[in-house]
């Protein structure tokens, strides 16, 4: 009976652990702490982001457009509007969508909807988001969501791609590692699915699982290294670095911009510290894959012209020693970003300018300029180039192709 | 609500997922009229200047060319160290400036009617720098023409040149009847502008006056010399459009 | 027939440095606030980026970032009985325009100004008798004093972690700091910047002739700053470029800077860009303000009701837009009756110039801020005993010099020819080792009878008003205080070593033409007496006890100090009134 005890207390513990408060069962539109539940796993899954049109007064009410490899999908409407959203949907139903990546008629989601992610929720957590939902403010917004091309439009051949890469289950925790660490690993893998962007994708839109959370390329923008390398990763940030970063947007080395700065303010600002402090841990426990390349010597052409437009115009925000100055301007010497293989934000950001994220913590949301009129493809290269080796670093040199490669993709984004 | 509502977005290209901004598509500037909830925001955003192109007069003619030329060279006189005004391009930049909304007075109040004021009124004529270099430069041909045998100015020797210089400046020389003095004055203040203007603008070609005069450009971080006092700021000096440096030297 | 908009609880006109400011107040009130602003929205990274912000040529030369006179422009005479000729190109003072106003390229002074400076009236009539002051000058006391402005300095300075050396903490004169300051509660919440080396120079000149010189308060920061709304400053790299632009790093206060990011994420507030207000509207008993109505670039007439409104478009427009919304009586001069358009002053500014020997000197002048320098106070106020001399008030002195760019600062040692040979030799040699403070003297412009503004009988805007004219011009007893200023000036830039001088004494008649700084003042004066004012001392209007109105233009009479800290104090203060006051209990806060 003692060891059953323990069993049982061990795996309550676990899924209290996992739910973060008493499950409950099917949803039910008077419970409060299951709706609460709901309410912030919504926002541990940034439900918003893709189900909200950014700006409008309707959330969850779908239309907005989500670009992929294949082409764009337009995420529906789930506001529990009976005709045009889920409304007459039942709990079985949504946890299918959510979990198994399935829809109402048995045809298959794509996996924009990161049900590959979603699926190590649990399905009492799941059924804690429908809670919520149903409390949302019903919209009659009838969204067309099959916008791919052929032959993307084509869901059954889903099934063959969920073959090769969707493993269903929940979350399977680790007992070795700490209750934390598990936490960790819970939500990144599971509701932040925080590999959808920087995990790298195969040919077919599939994870890349040897190179996990090694930075991804999507919409435009290179997502970075988030494992525990020093170099390119998140190694040399302390816990308290990340968990600032995530809450407010801004710390002592780097800011989120661009797609991040939405994953901020929508997601990952409204965490709890202590889940913060969790995906913060389990990030810097993944071993990187901790490259050292050579540093350019200082002679090389590119890095001389880097270092005379550093001089001249980067210094006056990212200081004479790249350390800019903390929750203002990134530091560029200690900022692991700028080394990433993928230079494409890099690059972004020097052509098109930025804005960094504004939070209720850090309202600034100071901007940087573009530079897109005043410097050309060469001179960029070599500023950026410059950047990724000095002060200690090393990374491959950026050339005038990758410049033009960005310029010319980014050229009709509206961000 | 006014035209420029930007609180609704437009969707033209639905494949292109919008980050977390208030825009319309194809702005180069940041858009605002309405701001509400957050700071406007969009890519490109900014307004640089234009490029003073080379090329032919876009507003004197061949006459007024070489007659501010030759008044640029009087001006800033070329020497072994530096080139003159007409080198440098004081002139190039005079006709650009007068080709351009300078020239004609944009933006200043142009509504009649014009009465002449006291010195302390300021400008109260309806002709802007445009027209008066046009009449100026008219007027100081047919001066030199008249005291100088049919020579236009830029056709005098150079002392002569100097000489109707500071007859313009005394007041000895007055063309026509019209203020020598003004025009002369207007005329040395925008070579002398264009000689230490960005070169971006047609003169101070690749910083000439700025090399001469030490003066290191557009720089904008000097936090490591504000305390070295008496001693000479080494580098070279540096324009909107950079400096040769900031190109890779590949052999 | 304008197109009426949902109202709203407070409407503000203009969003320069006091609009920004009441705006944070009041929406902390959980008011609905609009603030609506003729100019474009601003911002450093869109709009002062430093690839571009360096261009003499286009923002100080062609000032682009002002107002256009086309847009809007004053008319302007030297005495009554002159026929006012509008001012179509700017020169003594160059009208903000856009979000931010002033605020966005102004040069960071930040004085407090003396305790006299505010009873000013009563003081100079105590020490020197009433015969003393000549007999059309109008000055007033203020109705505030600087003990109870005090705590509003504090929160301004600490919103824009001014740099600096405190003189007097809490009646303590400190070393190093201006010992004639105002008390003052805490110390400034940066240090002062770092002084260059003519600055520095002629610290030392001025401290070896007696003088107590100190470093100028200043609003371009010398360290990174995080300000009490949690919004991050960066310190300020010298680059030369700070009066007439924009700031590109961060390190300029402006209301971009230190509140606009903040205020503009509260749901409670909105601002219209591109949108000029025309008039105030009031009620039919005169006495209440309903809103305001305003024009849109397209040309399409609005309205906005309001239950409070705030007049905060810069000291000139404000006055413009009494006059033209007919609130208050206008002033004149010759009845001697009515207040708007009364006590118009400017600022007594002169300097002089320093030729050192090029061999021994190089200052690098291109290295500066817009508030550098080291000043000396002695002769300020009435930091002097006035009697010997003849006339009363004064100004700070120092080297302020800002930065050295080419096309104004390629000065030549008097007698030297204009052009040729000999110029170009002499530019060449003198570029580095002169001294050249801009305004070295920054001296008070008190108020007088016939020096006032009211409206243009021939000359009218673009919306066929009438445009708002100016009568001014510099009186005996300012040029006789330039003439000694200056002298003294001269002896400390000798004293540094200067080889030659230039000095450029201001004298009469006062030139529209020529830069004197944008310290206009009053015009819609504050005060205790509604015969002599058109504010109480909350600048409520004695009128429209729902209207308050902003700004320099309540300032009496102008002090030798720069104008930006007293117009952000007051707004602070006047917030302070309204919040505290005035929404518990809505009416005159103050009894005729």
């Amino acid at each position: 009976m003692r060891s059953n005890s323990r069993y049982f207390f061990a795996g309550v513990g676990i899924a209290l652990f996992l739910a973060g408060s008493a499950a409950a069962g099917d949803s039910d539109p008077q419970e409060f702490t299951q709706i609460e539940r709901g309410r912030y796993l919504a926002i541990l899954s940034d439900c918003a982001s893709c189900h909200t049109v950014p700006g409008s007064n309707q959330p969850f009410a779908g239309g907005r457009a989500i670009e992929t490899p294949f082409g764009s999908i337009v995420a529906p409407n789930i506001t529990p509007d009976p005709e045009t959203g889920i409304g007459g949907w039942s709990d079985d139903d949504f946890d299918a969508a959510i979990r198994k990546g399935l829809r109402r008629n048995g045809s298959r989601l794509y996996p924009a909807m990161p049900y590959t992610a979603y699926t190590k929720m649990s399905r009492d957590d799941v059924q804690a988001i429908r809670a919520y939902l149903n409390t949302v403010t019903p919209v009659h917004n009838d969204v067309v969501a099959n916008t791919l091309p052929f032959p993307f439009n084509i869901r059954a051949s889903l099934r063959v791609w969920n073959a090769l890469y969707f493993i269903e289950g929940d979350y399977k925790p680790d007992a070795r590692k700490s209750a934390a660490w598990n936490r960790g690993a819970y939500l990144v893998d599971g509701p932040g699915h925080c590999g959808a962007c920087h995990t790298p994708k195969t040919l077919l839109g599939g994870d890349r699982t040897d190179q996990y959370l090694r930075g991804g390329f999507l919409q435009g923008w290179s997502a970075p290294d988030i494992t525990g390398d020093t170099r390119v990763g998140v190694g040399d940030w302390s816990v308290e670095d990340l968990v600032a970063y995530l809450k407010t947007g801004h710390n002592r080395v780097s800011a989120a911009t661009g797609p991040m700065a939405e994953v901020v303010t929508l997601s990952t600002e409204q965490m709890t510290n202590s889940d913060l402090n969790a995906i913060a841990a389990y990030l810097k426990s993944l071993p990187g894959k901790q490259d050292h390349p050579q540093a350019l010597p200082k002679e090389n052409p590119a890095m001389v012209a880097g270092a005379a437009i550093y001089r001249d115009q980067c210094s006056a925000c990212h200081g004479l020693d790249g350390k800019g100055v903390a929750k203002l301007f990134p530091s560029i010497a200690d900022s692991p970003m700028v080394k990433s293989d993928d230079p494409t934000t890099s690059i972004r950001i020097v052509v098109r300018g930025a804005r960094s994220v504004g939070t209720r913590a850090e309202p600034t949301a100071p901007g940087m300029p573009s530079y897109g009129r005043q410097l050309d493809d060469t001179q960029i290269a070599a500023v950026l180039t410059y950047m990724r080796n000095s002060w200690g670093a090393a990374a491959a040199p950026v050339g005038a192709d990758d410049v033009a490669r960005v310029r010319s993709d980014a050229a009709l984004r509206p961000d | 609500m006014g035209k420029n509502d930007s609180t609704r977005l437009h969707f033209h290209r639905r494949e292109l997922l919008i980050g977390a901004a208030y825009l319309t598509l194809g702005l180069s500037k940041a858009h605002a009229t309405v701001i509400v909830d957050h700071l406007p925001w969009a890519p490109n955003a900014g307004n640089p200047p234009t490029s003073a192109l080379p090329g032919p007069w876009m507003f004197f003619t061949g006459d007024e060319g070489r007659a501010i030329e030759a008044l640029a060279d009087c001006i800033i006189p070329p020497d072994p160290q530096t080139p003159g005004g007409k080198d440098s391009g004081s002139a190039v930049f005079i006709d650009r400036q007068l080709a351009g909304p300078y020239g004609r007075q944009y933006g200043l109040y142009v509504r009649p009617p014009f009465m002449k004021g006291t010195r302390s009124q300021g400008h109260q004529s309806e002709k802007g720098p445009a027209e008066e270099y046009r009449e100026g430069l008219a007027a100081l041909d047919r001066t030199c023409r008249a005291k100088f045998g049919g020579k236009a100015f830029a056709e005098l020797s150079d002392p002569d040149k100097d000489t109707v210089l500071k007859g313009l400046e005394s007041g000895e020389l007055s063309p026509d009847g019209a203020d020598g003095k003004a025009f002369l004055a207007m005329v040395i203040k925008d070579v002398q502008m264009g000689f230490f203007a960005d070169p971006i603008y047609g003169g101070n070609r690749d910083m000439v006056a700025w090399k001469m005069i030490g003066y290191p450009g557009s720089r904008y971080n000097y936090l490591d010399w504000v305390s070295r006092h008496n001693e000479r700021f080494p580098l070279p000096p540096v324009s909107m459009t950079g400096r040769a440096e900031w190109t890779p030297q590949t052999r | 027939m304008a197109k009426r908009l949902p109202k709203k609880d407070v409407v503000i006109i203009g969003l320069g440095w006091t609009g920004t400011i009441m705006a944070n107040e009041l929406t902390d009130e959980g008011l609905e606030v609009i603030a609506i602003e003729r100019g474009p929205w601003r911002d450093a990274p869109t709009d002062f980026p430093p690839s571009y912000m360096q261009d003499e040529l286009r923002y100080r030369v062609r000032h682009e970032l002002f107002l256009r006179p086309e847009q809007l422009t004053f008319s302007f005479r030297n005495r009554i009985g002159q026929t006012a000729l509008p001012i179509r190109s700017w020169g003594a003072f160059m009208p903000p325009n856009g979000v931010g106003g002033g605020g966005v390229h102004w040069n960071g002074e930040m004085w407090r100004f003396l305790p006299s400076d505010f009873v000013l009236k009563t003081h100079l009539t105590e020490r020197y008798g009433a015969s003393f002051l000549p007999e059309d000058m109008t000055i007033q006391d203020w109705g505030v004093t600087y003990d109870e402005l005090e705590p509003f300095y504090d929160r301004f300075e600490y919103i824009c972690g001014t740099s600096g050396t405190a003189g007097n903490l809490r009646g303590k004169i400190m070393e190093g700091g201006n010992p004639f300051e105002g008390p003052r509660s805490r110390p400034y919440p940066t240090p002062a910047q770092a002084q260059p080396f003519s600055h520095t120079l002629f610290g030392k000149a001025a401290r070896d002739l007696g003088y107590k010189p100190f470093p100028q308060p200043s609003g371009n920061l010398s360290q990174a700053y995080t300000n009490p709304l949690g919004l991050q400053m960066g310190p300020c790299t010298y680059c030369g470029f700070c009066e007439w632009f924009g700031c590109s790093n961060y390190s300029k206060a402006s209301p971009q800077t230190t509140i606009l990011p903040y205020l503009v994420r509260k749901p409670n507030f909105t601002a219209r860009d591109n949108s000029e207000v025309t008039r105030i509207n009031v009620d039919k008993s005169g006495t209440r303000a309903t809103g305001v109505t305003f024009i849109d670039s397209s040309g399409v007439e609005w309205e906005q009701p309001a239950d409070l409104v705030v007049l905060a478009a810069y000291a000139m427009f404000n006055v413009q837009l009494l006059l033209h919304s007919k609130i208050g009586r206008p002033y004149d001069p010759v009845a001697n009756s009515g207040v708007v358009g009364r006590n118009y002053t400017h600022q007594t500014v002169s300097t002089v110039n320093g030729f050192f020997d090029s061999k021994k000197y190089n200052f690098n002048p291109f290295i500066g801020s817009g508030s550098i320098g080291m000043c000396v106070d002695e002769l300020n106020g009435d930091n002097f005993d006035h009697g010997p001399h003849g006339f009363v008030g004064g100004g700070y002195m120092g080297q302020v010099q800002t930065g050295a760019r080419p096309i104004e600062s390629t000065l030549v040692p008097p007698g030297t020819p204009k052009w040729g040979a000999a110029w170009k030799t002499a530019v060449r040699e003198n570029y580095l080792s002169t001294v050249k403070p801009g305004a070295g003297v920054h001296g008070s412009f008190y108020s007088y009878r016939d020096i006032y503004l009211d409206l243009d009988p021939a000359y009218s805007d673009r919306f066929g008003r009438p445009l708002m004219r100016i009568t001014m011009d510099l009186k005996e007893n300012e040029l006789k205080q330039n003439k000694f200023l200056t002298d003294k000036f001269a002896e400390i830039i000798k004293a540094m070593g200067a080889d030659k001088l230039a000095v450029l004494y201001r004298t009469a008649p006062y030139d529209i033409s020529t830069y004197q700084t944008t310290h206009l003042n009053g015009g819609a004066v504050m005060g205790a007496d509604p015969a002599t004012s058109v504010l109480n001392r909350y600048l409520q209007s004695w009128d429209v006890s729902n209207l308050f109105v902003l700004g320099a233009s309540a300032f009496p009479q102008n002090p030798g100090y720069n104008p930006t800290l007293t117009v952000g104090a007051l707004a602070y203060w006047a917030a302070t009134a309204i919040r505290d006051k005035y929404l518990k209990n809505p009416g005159r806060l103050v009894d005729a």
